[in-house]
């Protein structure tokens, strides 16, 4: 690791910290309905808009309540998002003329997007017209990322109230969410992101003339737009010659503002974040990579103000950061050291001032190595799923990274929203361990951690493994599953697992060379998402009921403190022994072997 | 149970507005008001025509120019209207053949180079439209350039140098060279 590249990830951390706490604060102040003077303007927006929607502001609700409203709104959010896309001929905002999208991949893409998923299985810049991706697609970012806030929201009331019965409005914790958090970022990001080159406009795709004349294979078509192969079973091609170049075009940049923010991920471009028009410049690479964890990271310090104890939400954010610290290193590690496969072809891969070396394969000039590491980590940590470089062509331990954050359950940082309630049930799992060890009933925050929170707890981190298991064993053991795979061997099945790991874990990066746009993986991965997504949020929400019923005791002599070193390495401990136990053999047959067989190699 | 299915339609429909037009026009207005060069995709602009985006690279083959990334987009290189990168594992085989195919052209154009090849230039970007080259894969290719143009290779090396951008502020990113923006200025050089 040079110099420089260890300066650009110490500048990307403290950015990143150094706002934490004030915008932290500023949420916290947010949800607890106390605005600060300078968004006070925005109020009587608010009040008008939940009586034109007939929402009591003042009303609470208990679990069930808050639980049925966010059901009737993802419903609504798939049904939507999928009209659009099916109906997108005939809409207006559409002047490439594309057609309607099919309807599996219509499911799978409404799916994804109501989860804050953002898988891709489609290619935005020859499939979606400008009205589907704003309308439908942009709309679930800001709407996604809301709604796992507001369950975050909910859980840390259930933890902050006294014998309640209920954990706040649904309505209003979304509606506060997007129009005094994610709107305002968004707004800003997005302009900053055009000054460097990002585009946004509605115009038709440009054509151009290019310098040079180009000669190349075209695969020729039958009369219904299906490649003609011959009959050893590759494309009939004919040669052909050009001087054409179509830039696509579109409203990007205020579509990548909430994809980083918001912890979706979907890119407006197929390659999504390594697209020159989506990510122009290093440093609008560096605002994209502080918007992806910005959030999720300012989060902690929410939760803690809002139980009253600040250190406990420091406590979680360092056990947060020390884990992401020793994937970051072995990705870096990984990705410098380059590929021996290449040592034997008098490749020069050692970094220097005038090169940045390293596996170059699927990454970008402007980003080298280092922001393309330090991308990755931060995707696969939050549940955000952007890339700005292809994990398909990683080497096999620097894609083990992603792969392995992602099964750990997108708790580093995590989603928004998402990342934190998620952490909060490994710390409610950490402490009922420890309270088995020492023989004490556990408690967290004066809050006694009985039979049921231990079941609804001990759901949330058993129904992913169970998808993913059961969905990686389908696809390599079905012929329409193995169909899609790119790569031969172990890196083959390592595309599989990472879909069914991606979908499952909300994230929606992938080892992009397996061919997921079929029925077989749209379907799949469809449910997945749904799975993993709805199946987890509703017995968060539940613990959050039955936190908020209980009485709130105060700490003894006996009380275990939740703020200490101890503590944050139990809880790092809990989330390693889960996630290993859980997914070493999978890794083990994919990445490990891949790794084992480079070094074999040379 | 249907209690909340009205708010749940009606902020549906608050939030489409808000969010998936409103919001979007805003930045579109202010964008093209005060950013358009850039809102509009950063063109090159030569004798009133568009020749290329600074952003997005274009295909070079020809030894008198300098060549870009290599580009796994369908179906030729550097088609802009479907962005992809290669997504070869790092032990396909595949991935080596191509390795060895680039490597060759790169020698048959310039058979007296005996260098060792910088990674970039024969690895595919993720994008598949990467516009820079790292300058070591720049220098690699100076003497080439030069000889095809009868163009002495201190004036060639000059235009790259002229042409790299360091790190933005001095510290983001990578050392780069706009590949489109050097073959313009080598033609129209003379």
């Amino acid at each position: 690791m040079t110099a420089n590249g260890l300066l650009q990830i110490g500048l990307y951390f403290t950015v990143l910290l150094a706002m934490v706490k004030p915008l932290g604060l500023y949420m916290a102040k947010i949800y607890e309905g106390n605005l600060p003077a300078f968004v006070r303007w925005i109020s009587p927006f608010e009040n008008l808009f939940y009586r034109i929607c007939r929402v009591k502001q003042e009303e609470e609700m208990n679990w069930t309540r808050y639980a049925m409203a966010m059901l009737w709104f993802g419903l609504l959010s798939v049904l939507v998002v999928y009209g659009l896309q099916r109906l997108q001929g005939m809409l207006p905002l559409n002047p490439q003329k594309f057609g309607p999208v099919s309807p599996d991949s219509s499911f799978n893409t409404a799916i994804s997007f109501m989860t804050n998923t953002n898988w891709q299985g489609y290619s935005g810049e020859s499939t979606m017209s400008y009205l589907t991706q704003m309308m439908g697609l942009a709309v679930q970012n800001f709407i996604s990322a809301a709604v796992g806030m507001a369950v975050l929201i909910a859980l840390i009331r259930g933890f902050a109230r006294n014998t309640a019965e209920t954990i706040g409005n649904f309505w209003v914790d979304v509606m506060r969410s997007i129009i005094y958090i994610l709107l305002p970022l968004s707004l800003i990001l997005a302009l900053v992101l055009v000054s460097q080159g990002v585009i946004q406009n509605f115009s038709p795709y440009k054509n151009i003339q290019t310098v040079e004349t180009l000669n190349y294979n075209n695969p020729e078509m039958d009369a219904s737009g299906n490649p003609i192969m011959d009959a050893s079973g590759k494309p009939v091609t004919e040669k052909a010659t050009t001087r054409k170049q179509v830039l696509p075009m579109g409203p990007a940049a205020s579509q990548i503002a909430i994809k980083q923010l918001g912890t979706n991920g979907g890119g407006f471009f197929n390659v999504n974040s390594a697209h020159p028009f989506e990510n122009p410049t290093p440093f609008s690479n560096f605002l994209e990579m502080i918007a992806l964890l910005l959030i999720p990271a300012a989060l902690c310090y929410t939760f803690g103000r809002m139980v009253g104890d600040t250190r406990q939400g420091w406590a979680i954010l360092a056990a947060m950061t020390l884990i992401f610290v020793g994937f970051l290193a072995v990705a870096e590690y990984s990705e410098q050291s380059g590929n021996p496969v290449f040592a034997t072809l008098n490749v020069d891969q050692t970094v220097s001032n005038s090169q940045a070396g390293g596996n170059m394969e699927g990454k970008e000039t402007r980003f080298g190595i280092v922001n393309s590491a330090l991308w990755a980590t931060a995707t696969a940590a939050a549940s955000n799923g952007s890339v700005n470089s292809m994990h398909d062509s990683f080497t096999p331990l620097g894609g083990l990274v992603p792969l392995a954050l992602i099964s750990l359950g997108e708790v580093v940082f995590g989603g928004v929203g998402s990342g934190l309630y998620g952490m909060l049930i490994y710390v409610v799992f950490a402490v009922f361990i420890a309270g088995l060890m020492i023989g004490r009933t556990p408690e967290y925050l004066g809050k006694k951690i009985e039979s049921f929170d231990v079941k609804m707890a001990s759901l949330v981190i058993l129904i992913p493994p169970l998808i993913i298991l059961v969905g990686t064993a389908l696809g390599v053991t079905m012929d329409a599953g193995k169909a899609g795979v790119a790569n031969p061997g172990a890196h083959g099945f390592s595309e599989i697992l990472y879909a069914f790991v991606s979908a499952t874990g909300n994230n929606g990066s992938a080892f992009a060379g397996l061919s997921a746009n079929t029925p077989f993986y749209n379907t799949a991965l469809g449910f997945a998402m749904f799975f993993g997504r709805i199946w987890l949020m509703i017995p968060v929400l539940a613990l959050a009921g039955s936190l908020a019923a209980k009485k709130r005791i105060p700490s003894g002599v006996g009380t275990m403190p939740t703020h200490t070193p101890l503590f944050i390495w139990l809880l790092i401990g809990t989330v390693f022994l889960v996630g290993a136990m859980t997914f070493i053999p999978a890794l083990a047959l994919g990445p490990v072997v891949e790794h084992l067989t480079m070094i074999g190699v040379h | 149970m249907f209690q909340e299915l009205k708010p749940a339609i009606l902020i549906f429909l608050g939030f489409t507005l808000i969010t998936g037009i409103i919001y979007p026009f805003v930045v579109t207005c202010i964008s093209q008001a005060t950013m358009p060069e850039q809102a509009d995709g950063s063109l090159i602009v030569r004798d009133g025509k568009p020749v290329g985006s600074a952003l997005i690279g274009q295909n070079f083959s020809n030894p008198k120019y300098f060549w870009g990334r290599p580009s796994a987009t369908e179906p030729m290189p550097y088609n802009a209207a479907a962005s992809s990168g290669s997504n070869l594992g790092p032990t396909n085989p595949a991935l080596f053949n191509a390795i060895k195919a680039r490597i060759k052209a790169l020698k048959n154009a310039d058979p007296g180079n005996k260098l060792p090849i910088p990674v970039d230039l024969v690895t595919a970007s993720g994008s598949g439209l990467d516009p820079e080259i790292s300058p070591a894969a720049a220098a690699y290719q100076i003497e080439r350039v030069a000889h095809a143009r009868n163009l002495d290779p201190v004036k060639v090396r000059q235009l790259v140098e002229q042409y790299t951008q360091g790190r933005q502020f001095g510290i983001l990113g990578e050392p780069r060279v706009n590949v489109l923006k050097l073959n313009l200025a080598l033609d129209s050089l003379r």
